[in-house]
């Protein structure tokens, strides 16, 4: 065995381990099952919902209000950072505005998103862009502040303009920050949109695991947070494949 | 390229650049009057702090001048100058092709024009092969020769090169010089070359300019005899080229005495 397969058998022990575990104490009769699903349990009814198209159907919304909200609230946020980098007065007039609304956790906002936008979707979406806005916009100023000084130099002896300067210099520069934004940001997407969805909402899978809460489908509510993890999985995978793409600068 | 035109000439002076900050003022050079001819390859020499890379930089439009002039005859080039940099500067994100492409797309160069000319450009310094490459791909020497075919291919006035071959290995260096005297004595240029090393600046130039240690002044200008086309390495080898660079040494010795007795005081 090769020290390689070694590490990746270590790496699936501790999770398989812990499932496994966890189905055995249930079926010694330690836990109340009713109350504490065995993983069988879970894997059968998520088997159901899939089936069923239950699931498929709160993922779609779910996923909906998230890529939604995401790229309507990263586009202004990495402008904003990049203008912020290139002008002293733009830095000035943001500067408190996010130091002040960054540590408002998003949530707090969901009734005033609520009163302003409505039940529908449009209040999920709205929520998520304010989450997304602040990590992207901090990411991206300092990504654009720290580009090397002879980038600038280069841009300005070879007359570049300021939209040059914008476009072709300081955005491809800040890039590899931006994308530590991203990511950062559909974590985040995910958790705030999760938590919006326990009111207000009749779809979702936040929807589903509050729900089932109320309906103590503690199997249901598992499959719901079992989902949430394997959705950000893949689009956190999919995020770092287009990194991938977009930076090949970056040295391998 | 035939030589068709000379270069831009360059009339400094009474140049002066001081720097205040909280902790006071430093005066990086003063009293530097400099007429530079057209086409020709100009060397400043000094040592580390001597406002050589500062004189360079306002020549760039990088900096401002606290007082004095530069008037730079620039008539007949579509770009007045063009800087080459220590680091080669090449944007990590673009190819060398974009890269060379740069100054052109900059100043609305129509783009099959843009093409054929950054085609030569690459041509002239042999990086055809590598035209898709980034930058890291790249070895020293050649990212070099991709940020002099950057700045050669905006047809400027002048070069402005800030010791561009330094951090390169010795055998490089000595390839990239003959290279550039090459390029100099095909396009005919002027060139104003900073280095801190005496034989690069007797090996390459018409003229070098000695600076004195801070604040930086110009101590002594010293003609260098020797005829182009010059074969760099015969004459790196030459009794006339050694005796010369000694002579110029015990001048620049002094500075540079001076420059670290100031730094232990």
């Amino acid at each position: 065995m090769t020290a390689k397969t070694q590490e990746r058998l270590l790496y699936l022990i501790s999770p398989i381990g812990l499932i496994l575990l966890w189905q055995l104490l249930l079926m010694a009769g330690i836990g109340d099952r009713r109350f504490v699903p065995a993983p069988s349990d879970i894997a059968l009814r998520y088997w159901e919902m899939i089936a069923s198209g239950e699931l498929a159907y709160h993922s779609a919304v779910t996923l909906y209000r998230v890529f939604a909200g995401f790229f309507i609230g990263i586009v202004p946020a990495i402008a904003a950072g990049l203008l912020m980098a290139m002008f002293r007065p733009v830095r000035i007039f943001f500067d408190p505005l996010i130091a002040s609304l960054f540590p408002i956790p998003k949530i707090a906002l969901m009734p005033l998103l609520l009163m302003a936008f409505g039940f529908g979707d449009a209040s999920k979406i709205a929520l998520v862009v304010t989450a997304v806005f602040f990590p992207v916009v901090v990411n991206t100023y300092v990504g654009a502040a720290n580009i090397d000084k002879i980038y600038w130099d280069v841009a300005k002896n070879y007359g570049a303009s300021q939209s040059v300067i914008f476009c072709r210099v300081v955005f491809f520069g800040a890039l590899p920050m931006i994308f530590a934004g991203l990511r950062i940001a559909l974590a985040v997407s995910f958790i705030v949109l999760v938590a919006a969805e326990f009111v207000a909402t009749k779809a979702g899978i936040g929807y589903l695991i509050w729900n089932s809460w109320e309906l103590l489908q503690v199997d249901v509510m598992f499959v719901g947070i079992v989902t949430v993890g394997v959705l950000g999985l893949i689009s956190s995978v999919i995020l770092q494949e287009i990194e991938r793409k977009v930076i090949p600068w970056k040295a391998e | 390229m035939p030589v068709q035109r000379r270069g831009a000439a360059v009339e400094i002076s009474e140049l002066r650049r001081e720097y205040v900050s909280g902790q006071g003022s430093v005066v990086a050079i003063e009293r530097v009057d400099l007429k530079v001819a057209p086409g020709e390859f100009l060397c400043i020499v000094g040592p580390s702090g001597c406002g050589k890379s500062t004189l360079l930089r306002i020549l760039a439009g990088l900096d401002k001048q606290t007082s004095g002039t530069i008037k730079v005859d620039a008539a007949g080039w579509p770009v007045e100058n063009a800087m080459v940099f220590q680091d080669s500067g090449l944007f990590p994100w673009m190819s060398v092709e974009t890269n060379v492409r740069f100054g052109l797309d900059t100043r609305g160069v129509p783009g099959d024009e843009a093409s054929r000319r950054v085609e030569a450009a690459l041509k002239l310094v042999g990086l055809t092969k590598f035209r898709k490459h980034y930058p890291h791909q790249l070895s020293g020497g050649m990212r070099q020769r991709s940020a002099i075919a950057r700045a050669f291919v905006t047809d400027p006035g002048m070069l402005l090169m800030d010791e561009p071959f330094a951090a390169l290995d010795a055998q490089n260096r000595v390839i990239l010089q003959a290279e550039l005297v090459r390029l100099w004595e095909q396009t005919g240029k002027t060139v104003i070359y900073v280095t801190h090393s005496i034989e690069e600046a007797l090996l390459m130039g018409d003229r070098t300019v000695i600076m004195t240690a801070q604040p930086g002044r110009i101590k002594q200008i010293i003609d260098v005899p020797f005829p182009h086309p010059r074969d760099l390495l015969q004459l790196s080898a030459s009794a006339e080229f050694g005796k010369l660079k000694l002579d110029i040494w015990r001048v620049l010795e002094e500075e540079v005495n001076r420059a670290r007795a100031e730094l232990e005081q």
